[in-house]
């Protein structure tokens, strides 16, 4: 928890359809930010997008035998910085072994991770024992 | 998904009706492109202009498309792709494979 001007925190189950709502929540915060004097309709999309990338990417992975596996999604905006967190509890992933996608011969997939990297500043992810947490920042000043 | 499908001279041009795509409906599009294709309907529009957003698995849903309609010797063609959009084919580089136009005249008319 940090001291913010916005911090949203969602909960939803492992399933597709809730990536609507998750991406609509970026996009609105963005909508929000009187302060910004960037392209707000470029970064309500980004940030719809980025939400959308990250929270699929679990629901792909996830650890849903029984279908009551959940992605939690937080959401912080404090002086001018974004900060997301995805959080999961899959077997994780190694971000650097990621690779670039191969824009002379495109693939179908592999495509969310450089979404989110080149329109964030910062992508980590952490591994632990009881969950997992892709961190992403933008900065929006 | 809600999709409508036009026949104009010999191009099958599909309407996508929904604002969104993501992995949510995306294997669907992917899935009734294909089934396009194997039925011989391999001249393909797909007109995006109500789609206000696509993620990573939408553009390979539609690669896909691309792919298979040119091993049948076919066209696959987008048009009316709004700006937000159409930047993602630009990130991707993506605008440079596929056949992008502003209306479905501009493919049928050349």
């Amino acid at each position: 928890m940090c001291p913010s001007i916005i911090q949203v925190d969602v909960i939803i189950p492992t399933q597709t359809k809730y990536l609507d709502l998750i991406g609509s929540i970026g996009e609105r915060i963005a909508r929000e930010l009187d302060s910004y004097t960037g392209d707000k309709a470029a970064l309500a999309y980004q940030l719809n997008l980025v939400l959308t990338e990250a929270t699929a990417n679990v629901i792909k992975h996830a650890n849903d035998e029984n279908q009551k596996d959940t992605v939690r999604v937080s959401i912080c905006l404090h002086q001018n910085v974004l900060n997301i967190k995805v959080y999961d509890h899959g077997q994780g992933f190694d971000l650097n072994s990621v690779p670039e996608p191969d824009f002379e011969n495109p693939k179908e997939n592999g495509m969310g991770l450089f979404f989110i990297r080149s329109i964030m500043d910062s992508v980590t992810y952490t591994k632990s024992d009881n969950e997992n947490v892709l961190e992403i920042i933008k900065n929006l000043n | 998904m809600n999709l409508d499908l036009e026949k104009v001279n010999k191009f099958n041009v599909l309407i996508i009706k929904d604002e969104r795509i993501d992995a949510h409906n995306s294997s669907e599009l992917k899935d009734y492109i294909l089934q396009m294709i194997e039925r011989g309907e391999n001249h393909i529009i797909v007109q995006l202009a109500h789609v206000r957003f696509i993620d990573s698995s939408g553009l390979g849903a539609l690669l896909s498309g691309h792919k298979n309609t040119l091993a049948k010797s076919g066209r696959f063609a987008l048009v009316n792709i709004q700006q937000q959009v159409l930047s993602m084919f630009e990130l991707t580089r993506l605008n440079r494979v596929f056949e992008i136009y502003d209306s479905v005249n501009e493919v049928t008319d050349n």
